[in-house]
């Protein structure tokens, strides 16, 4: 069926599995009219879409370390396209983003513009140079470019912190969608979760983990995109939502003055018979309802998070040539664009579904016995997601007595908006791809830096290929154990570790990359004071506020960022013009660096 | 000056112009979200500033990294810096 090599093959390849996973759908619709239960369905849907990564991991196993670190170099540009949306977008960009629009509004979209205009730093300030330096991990462009191991270790330092904050986030998504859709308590699900995240990466590195990626990012995409144009179509709001969703904002906004949001409040003794974690409604849909700065604030550190987050990164070291990294970028862009665009129409259509009284899947204003004995929302109840309450003891449910967590909205709204419980199956094994692809990203960047700059570019430079991988793979194991079990302590929530991480890379790693391609005159002491003073400070910041501290400049525990990058910038600044100017062979580097064409920096094995 | 020289001289002010560009539709507008909610152009009749944050901006990005990464060719090719093996 499939001749000649595998890379010329891709288009049939993922064409075929496409076409498969379809007619699996298909064939789990027909189950369901068969009187298939719906229980049953969830697990068919996680199980078999965990199983083919899992063969996909297999079959990518290697012994070559290129192909382990950089994926031999040969990933083609619309597929790393691909492979880096999966990457990219997490458990908190299909689970959690659009809960957080739905509650918050406007302020929280502020992580749309954030998360894809950092898009355009990493194309225009770092990926095709870092592509051109050849390196296999971010801290290896730091340390050769800098020169020295405290350059190294400083990179290796905030690329854990900020990777490991991300990867128990996601862990914890793994877990609660394994937990809900496989129906085990949630510190097991961790470890099933985790079990198939190392699955995917143990055997084959960066290549088996580009080309589950790859598959991972079909099943997320067509989860999250076809119920969204399914309920657009069945509340006859629109065939195509994105542009036609209008008039269901405005309606929102009517009726969200006519339930009284705003000025009918809860008092705190009400507010505290409320499961921990769930939000009702208290923000506006469509206004404006922040300050400026709130807003931009957060987008700028998500920008600059994005531009510095490691796993991100990596994935263009995997693209043929310096313009296929540039050009890669843009297909990223583009595949997250299909997500994110749809993510505040899914929030619209979910908030019209639970609220519009003239739709039949409506609930505010009906009598509170009816909605507690709805099918789906016991099923939401008990997996504490969902919660309703009688508090002015008038018998019927008012907007500020309905309460949901935020992932609710993305897992739930197919089955509130009556659709075939076939689709809800779908979204779990969507979202599992999602939080799974991001996290062998995470654990394999975290790993890959320990494996190659710590160990054995630092301790032990003469290891053979062999040992180098075997390193390689015991480290995986543990990183992503320890994650695991940090998860399962549930510390913060998946929206609010994500943000954290972005702050963290932005912090220490922000400029050391920029300037190192940008400022020839940049040097190893102020590549590590801007590291580690950027880090400490902007995790100094971060504590201060934890505990109670006022802060300033309107910099919250969201965009400590702020702070750190401005600490980083000053002090690598400083500290550089202080000491010596690189000698010429790191300046020649750096010419070398801007030119596409030639020879990589780095050999192709180092 | 240089044949590379002149080369990162183009560079630079591509990444200036994509620079600026970035900067307008992701910092720039958001300054003045508020006014814009209020304005009369309302795309596909979303509210200026809700369109601009779930779909403008979103995809003025997309377009802007294709057209920077077309222009870069350009200075690479100008310069015969571009790459033999392509895919």
């Amino acid at each position: 069926m499939f001749k000649g090599k595998f890379i010329d093959n891709l288009p049939k390849i993922y064409g075929t599995y496409t076409g498969g996973f379809l007619v699996f759908i298909i064939l789990m619709a027909i189950a369901e009219q068969a009187g298939m239960s719906a229980k049953l369905i969830g697990i068919f849907f996680v199980a078999f879409t965990v199983l083919i990564y899992a063969l996909i991991g297999y079959l990518s196993r290697t012994l070559q370390v290129d192909a382990y670190y950089v994926a031999g170099r040969q990933v083609p540009t619309v597929f790393n396209g691909m492979a880096t949306a999966a990457d990219w977008m997490s458990g908190a960009s299909f689970v959690a983003m659009a809960g957080g629009i739905y509650f918050k509004g406007y302020g929280y979209m502020a992580l749309l513009v954030g998360w894809t205009g950092g898009y355009v730093l990493v194309a225009s300030l770092l990926a095709p140079y870092l592509r051109k330096f050849g390196c296999y991990t971010v801290p290896d462009f730091i340390g050769t470019r800098y020169g020295g191991n405290a350059a190294r270790l400083c990179a290796v330092l905030v690329l854990t912190v900020a990777s490991f904050t991300y990867v128990t986030a996601q862990i914890n998504a793994t877990g609660t969608i394994a937990s809900v859709a496989l129906d085990i308590p949630f510190g097991i699900a961790v470890y099933v979760g985790l079990a198939s995240i190392l699955m995917c990466s143990m055997l084959g590195g960066m290549r088996a983990v580009t080309w589950t990626q790859v598959a991972q990012y079909i099943v997320l995409i067509i989860a999250y995109l076809l119920p969204v144009f399914w309920i657009s179509n069945k509340l006859g709001a629109g065939v195509f939502p994105h542009f036609m969703l209008a008039d269901e904002v405005a309606r929102i906004a009517e009726l969200e003055s006519q339930f009284g949001l705003g000025t009918v409040k809860n008092s705190a003794a009400d507010l505290a018979t409320v499961p921990k974690g769930l939000a009702g409604i208290t923000k506006a849909h469509s206004d404006v309802n922040t300050t400026p700065w709130k807003f931009i604030s957060l987008a700028v550190c998500m920008m600059a998070g994005t531009a510095s987050l490691p796993h991100v990164m990596m994935r263009y070291f995997t693209t043929p040539s310096v313009k296929s990294a540039r050009r890669s970028v843009g297909w990223s862009l583009f595949f997250i664009f299909l997500l994110y665009s749809s993510a505040p129409m899914l929030a619209t259509l979910s908030k019209l579904s639970l609220m519009d009284p003239n739709l039949a899947t409506g609930i505010i204003g009906k009598s509170i016995a009816d909605v507690q004995s709805l099918d789906w929302y016991q099923n939401w109840n008990q997996a504490n997601l969902m919660f309703v309450s009688d508090f002015n003891g008038n018998g019927t449910l008012e907007l500020n007595e309905f309460f949901m967590g935020g992932k609710a909205v993305v897992l739930a709204t197919p089955e509130i908006a009556g659709l075939p419980y076939v689709i809800s199956g779908l979204v779990a094994a969507g979202g599992m791809a999602a939080a799974m692809s991001t996290a062998d990203g995470l654990v394999l960047a975290i790993a890959n830096a320990l494996s190659h700059d710590l160990y054995y570019k630092i301790i032990d430079p003469k290891a053979e290929t062999a040992k180098r991988l075997i390193v390689a793979r015991v480290l995986l194991v543990i990183i992503g154990f320890a994650g695991a079990t940090i998860a399962a302590l549930e510390i913060q929530g998946i929206l609010g570790s994500v943000i954290w991480a972005f702050d963290f890379a932005m912090s220490g790693l922000f400029f050391p990359l920029v300037l190192g391609v940008w400022w020839k005159r940049a040097n190893a002491q102020g590549a590590v004071a801007g590291m580690l003073l950027g880090l400490a400070s902007g995790t100094a910041y971060l504590v201060w506020v934890r505990t109670g501290g006022a802060g300033f400049w309107g910099v919250t525990q969201l965009t400590f960022g702020i702070v750190g990058s401005l600490v980083s910038l000053v002090s690598m600044v400083v500290v550089s013009l202080m000491t010596k100017a690189p000698d010429a062979a790191t300046q020649r580097m750096v010419d070398e660096v801007r030119v596409p064409s030639g020879k990589t920096v780095l050999g192709k094995q180092h | 000056m240089s044949k590379q020289q002149q080369h990162w001289e183009k560079t630079r002010g591509l990444l200036f112009v994509t620079l600026a560009i970035w900067f307008v539709f992701s910092i720039g507008i958001f300054f003045f979200g508020a006014e814009m909610q209020e304005s009369n152009i309302r795309p596909f009749g979303y509210p200026l500033t809700y369109w601009f944050t779930c779909q403008g901006s979103l995809g003025i990005f997309v377009i802007l990294i294709f057209w920077f990464a077309g222009r870069q060719e350009k200075i690479d090719e100008e310069f015969g810096y571009s790459e033999k093996e392509d895919d």
